[in-house]
């Protein structure tokens, strides 16, 4: 199996941008990966990409030129980024290809998702009574989860202070303002005990990352930044998930764990290894459950890591550097691949103001959404 | 609340008490809420479930869901949602109703409520309510 790299980099600024679709962010992107590496488009032998609601990746030749290259067009909901990561992967990883693209780009609609019961296997009245909401979940869980491992209000407002706080030093993320801890414990409740700065909002954005084979990458003259692994997994029995209308009474564990587990053994190091982390913030207590379910904490050992400042970017293991989900809002096809892109630009130590110290060597991305998905990779310099 | 229809068919007894109606997987015992449909219910047996059980998570829905799917009225009210587990059998997704002092572990019990102008839905509510 050849080692496959990540030789180039591109991404269109998160948030919102009027009158730029979707696709047209993607090929924004596309073109500064491109430029990124020094390649052209003829050079990319293959890619895989797509988005949730801003149509195929692979329409994106219109713009970028018609090279008969072979575009997958990935739609696997929050996992659409990971997954079209994951399948570059192996074309390199397989000595297949030498070069290729995962892309992911979305423009949604403002407000929550209003996804729709027969598209999740679910009858009409869950809809109609008002508990098909992705909120519910996130809130439900972090509420259990606060009640058995002793985890405080002010932990989850902590979590969204960084984030605002990282968020202002990175020109990708969609706020860019500071908002301080008493403010953000003040604001209106959205579902208890989450209010309006501890959630994500669905946004727009696009990001490409060019793979290649590592004795590609040399040729090309780039410093390789390994992909070690990357992999995607469905739930397993007795998990609980977004939509979930009932839950098994003896509980499971959960897609993000089988994932983390996964990578951990194909990329043969563990979490201790890991010098910093981007993890699904889809809100703040999201973040605080994957720490744990990721293997970089105990569980209730986050209400230490965040009043002692270890997920700041100048912390003992610094997490979402860029913001995360809450600073950069949420567009599904592209944001597992904004965590990896933040990572490239950690490893090439090009973070700038948000730079982690310390030359970072190891660094882990985790994607999570409905109905059940999860995708773990881990960049190695 | 005779008078009501249910939002739904086959979601809970009709009986004095009524009972929610669950799913018992054939080949393992695993219960499902609500009874699944289709062919997968081929795969299970309609069992009814325990009235009474603890809450295991809760929250407040604070602003109006979206429609579709949502049919609720203009005017929003929050409500209460979360999660009870019947002991031994399954844990449920449901409304709350008097819900003013919510915590994890407390008994509650299966009501049937009105939902609009001419149905019902089921909903769990503190025992300590009662």
């Amino acid at each position: 199996m050849s080692a496959v790299c990540i030789i180039g980099i591109g991404i269109h600024p998160f948030g919102r941008t009027e009158g730029r679709s979707g696709r047209d962010q993607g090929v924004f992107a596309v073109r500064q990966a491109l430029a990124d590496t020094g390649l052209e488009w003829a050079d990319i032998e293959f890619a895989y990409g797509g988005s949730t609601a801003s149509g195929n990746a692979d329409l994106m030749v219109n713009e970028l030129g018609l090279t008969g290259v072979p575009i997958i067009n990935v739609s696997n909901a929050c996992a659409t980024g990971g997954s079209a990561l994951a399948s570059a992967y192996a074309g390199i990883a397989s000595g297949e290809f030498d070069i290729g693209m995962a892309v992911g780009f979305d423009k949604h609609p403002r407000g929550a998702f209003n996804a729709m019961p027969a598209d999740y296997g679910l009858p009409d009245w869950y809809g109609e009574t008002g508990l098909m909401i992705t909120t519910q979940f996130f809130a439900t869980k972090i509420q259990r989860y606060m009640a058995l491992h002793g985890i405080s209000p002010t932990t989850l407002g902590r979590v969204s202070e960084k984030a605002f706080e990282n968020g202002a030093l990175c020109d990708h993320a969609w706020r860019r303002s500071p908002v301080d801890l008493e403010t953000i414990m003040a604001a209106p409740m959205v579902n208890d005990p989450l209010n309006k700065y501890m959630f994500c909002s669905p946004a727009e954005g696009a990001v490409a990352l060019i793979l290649a084979s590592e004795s590609k990458a040399r040729a090309l003259g780039r410093t390789p930044i390994r992909l070690k692994t990357a992999v995607m997994r469905t739930r397993p029995p007795g998990s609980f998930e977004v939509f979930a209308s009932s839950i098994r009474v003896d509980r499971g564990g959960s897609p993000t764990a089988l994932a983390s587990q996964a990578a951990y053994e194909k990329a043969g190091i563990g979490p201790e290894d890991i010098d910093l982390a981007q993890l699904q913030d889809t809100e703040s207590g999201a973040e605080i459950m994957h720490l744990a379910e990721n293997g970089f904490c105990k569980d209730g050992e986050q209400e230490a890591w965040l009043a002692e400042g270890r997920t700041r970017i100048n912390g003992a293991f610094p997490v979402n550097t860029d913001g995360g989900c809450l600073a950069c809002g949420e567009p599904i096809g592209a944001s597992g691949l904004r965590q990896v892109y933040e990572n490239v630009v950690q490893l090439r130590g090009e973070g700038g103001a948000r730079q982690v110290p310390g030359n970072p060597k190891t660094a882990y991305t985790h994607v999570y959404g409905a109905p059940g998905v999860s995708a773990v990779t881990i960049l190695e310099r | 609340m005779n008078d009501l229809l249910p939002i739904a068919d086959g979601l809970w007894t009709d009986e004095a008490d009524p009972r929610l109606i669950g799913g018992r997987r054939k080949s393992d015992g695993e219960i499902l809420f609500p009874m699944p449909g289709g062919d997968a219910a081929r795969e299970y047996d309609a069992i009814p479930l325990s009235r009474t059980g603890t809450l295991w998570s809760w929250t407040i829905q604070s602003f109006r869901p979206k429609s579709p799917p949502y049919v609720g009225p203009e005017d929003f009210t929050p409500f209460a949602l979360g999660y009870v587990e019947l002991p031994g059998e399954v844990i449920v997704e449901t409304r709350l109703t008097r819900a003013t002092n919510l915590r994890i572990g407390m008994a509650m019990a299966l009501e049937i409520i009105p939902y609009d102008a001419g149905r019902a839905t089921f909903a769990f509510r503190p025992e300590e309510a009662l």
